[in-house]
């Protein structure tokens, strides 16, 4: 059992999707079904493939049991299995928002979502640049397919835009591929690491080439400035419950750009980010502060968030990139619940939407108001929720002397400051200031989406109850990039023949 | 026969390229695809240019022809082409949705369009 442990996460998605398409096209209650058992059949298995690699072990899966550099290998070590295991509770607790609003509005919506849980699961779990680029084509189909679900004339112009960016960025991760191939003969991470070293200088130009150019894809997929145009207007517009789970996607973009610096090109510093991470702070906060729609600003929040997890991905140090990375479980959750809250105040409210407005009162004012000032901490980095340990954790392992490490301070502190008024301005402007009392008139929230809201809430609030091993945790997973030594030796390990 | 290979993938991209800066819905898909079409050659040279060498490596044999990108650039190819056709549905989609050609998004206006 334990030996197929790794592929299960991509399996159970890919096979119920099929399963769904064959069985349930008409069915919606058989679909919904279906998407719950499998939800809850990752749920199991990412969590005991994250038992399996709680003591640092790295399990290497090698399909067909072709040995490491010829064959495909999946890999799960902390960092991965972590990553999964959020990707399958991310998708569970969204699940019960779309049985609600999203699934009837169009065709084939879960099975959808089950590709685009694969997609993401295949991207933490793979040991090679082009299966690399295999799973991030999978997620970025089915995120095509969810950004358009349920129509629309805006949604769908700005779907038209995203999918034409992220064509030409999957063009250049095909070159980027074709160059590092090129200049080292593979394309496993591991059997890079070792290669990366022994390769003649004549090819090294080559090699950073085919880096550079991946360092640009991989940081338009993470919305860094200056390639974060797309984001705001794609999850803007898309549906709420897509745009939750694409809190995530923008976090793969980080997830490969890490992986494939520290374990592939042997130690790469991301430490040149850090000033593209100041303006991505920036950028994200001063968007939340002019955002017409609460979903444009749960857009430029997620890329503020993403600002400060390059502050903490730019340091070489296991203390700042463990805090990085505990932020970025935050950041995905606190990301999500404003996307779902955007979500639910579009449907209550008629006229207004999800504007930065005003307008006649609605049923669940107070319900989503109190969901808002939650969402809004979480966001900001206000205690009691994880954000402020997980700001506080990067800051503290931020050494003050020294130019950058003082600018870095200073950015998440205003970009915190700028979003804190941000989004005070747009929760008093939509949850106070209301006229008449038409709360009789209208229908309340979806439970399901409320439901969804409070366990993502409460996940910052456990998030933060276990700081504590959870910052360790990832300490040691940071460790484990910084010396892939582990890594390498299990991808390359017995029966290799060279 | 690097140099041909060269030239050729630098117009098809230069072409890709400027087409898919005209934000017209229909050049930017012609674009993409020429795009695709120069990537494609790209992964395909990448375990550099053979001629008449057996693909496999066998006993006796010095010099080979790598496998590995035509098994990599099929796959680019079969991705390649489903995006295409993905894209032309949503261009299709677009077009009677909002009755616009463009492939880039309106500036955000005052009026805020109420979506559900």
């Amino acid at each position: 059992m334990n030996a197929h442990l790794p592929i299960l996460p991509v399996l159970i998605p890919v096979l119920s999707a099929a399963v769904m398409v064959a069985l349930s096209r008409q069915d919606l209650v058989l679909a919904r079904v279906l998407s719950f058992i499998a939800a809850a059949a990752q749920l199991v298995v990412a969590s005991l493939l994250f038992a399996a690699v709680g003591e640092g072990e790295v399990l290497v899966y090698r399909l067909g049991d072709w040995p490491a550099p010829y064959g495909i290998a999946l890999v799960a070590d902390r960092l991965s299995a972590a990553m999964v295991l959020l990707t399958a509770a991310l998708g569970a607790v969204l699940l019960l928002h779309a049985v609600c609003a999203w699934d009837r509005r169009g065709r084939h919506f879960h099975p959808l979502f089950q590709f685009q849980l694969m997609g993401i699961y295949g991207a933490f779990l793979t040991g090679d640049f082009f299966n690399l680029f295999v799973f991030f084509e999978v997620m970025l189909i089915a995120s095509y397919g969810l950004m358009v679900h349920g129509g629309g004339a805006a949604r769908l112009t700005n779907a038209l835009q995203y999918m034409v960016v992220n064509l030409i960025a999957s063009s250049l991760f095909l070159f980027a591929v074709a160059l590092i191939y090129n200049a080292a003969g593979t394309l496993n991470f591991a059997d890079l690491a070792q290669r990366v070293p022994t390769i003649p200088s004549s090819d090294r130009g080559i090699l950073m080439a085919g880096g550079a150019l991946l360092c640009v894809v991989f940081l338009l997929k993470a919305a860094v400035v200056p390639l974060q145009f797309w984001l705001p207007g794609a999850y803007g517009h898309a549906p709420g419950v897509a745009a939750a789970l694409f809190a995530l996607l923008s976090k793969v973009g980080a997830y490969a750009l890490l992986r494939f610096a520290l374990v592939g090109l042997g130690g790469a510093s991301l430490a040149a980010l850090e000033p593209l991470a100041w303006l991505t702070l920036l950028a994200g906060a001063l968007g939340v502060l002019a955002a017409p729609t609460l979903g444009v600003l749960a857009g430029f929040a997620s890329i503020a968030s993403i600002g400060v997890l390059f502050v903490g991905l730019a340091g070489a140090d296991a203390a700042r990139l463990g805090a990085g990375l505990y932020y970025l479980v935050h950041s995905t959750l606190a990301g999500a619940a404003l996307f779902v809250l955007a979500d639910l105040v579009r449907s209550v409210r008629r006229e207004e939407g999800d504007a930065v407005l005003g307008g006649q009162d609605f049923a669940g004012r107070a319900l989503l108001g109190g969901g808002f000032f939650l969402a809004a901490i979480a966001a900001v980095g206000l205690p009691p929720l994880s954000g402020f340990i997980g700001k506080l954790a990067l800051l503290r392992s931020i050494p003050v002397e020294g130019g950058a490490g003082a600018a870095s301070w200073v950015f998440v502190l205003v970009a915190s400051f700028l979003l804190l008024l941000g989004l005070s301005r747009a929760g008093s402007r939509v949850f106070w200031k209301t006229q008449g009392d038409g709360g009789q008139a209208s229908h309340g929230p979806a439970a399901g989406g409320v439901a969804a809201l409070a366990l993502l809430l409460a996940g910052t609030l456990v998030w933060a109850l276990v700081a504590g091993p959870a910052l360790a945790y990832f300490t040691q997973a940071a460790q484990a990039l910084l010396e892939p030594g582990a890594y390498v030796q299990a991808v390359m390990g017995a029966g290799v023949y060279r | 026969m690097e140099i041909l290979f060269a030239v050729l993938i630098a117009a098809l991209t230069a072409a890709g390229i400027y087409l898919c800066c005209l934000r017209q819905v229909f050049p930017v898909v012609l674009g993409l695809s020429l795009l695709s079409y120069a990537t494609n050659l790209f992964v395909f040279v990448a375990g550099r240019l053979t001629v008449g060498a057996p693909p496999v490596w066998a006993e006796g044999v010095t010099r080979f022809a790598d496998p590995l990108p035509q098994a990599l650039v099929l796959t680019a190819i079969v991705i390649s082409f489903g995006m295409t056709a993905l894209l032309v549905v949503l261009a299709i989609r677009a077009r009677f949705e909002s009755g616009a050609e463009r492939s880039d998004v309106p500036a955000v206006t005052d009026r805020v369009e109420v979506e559900r």
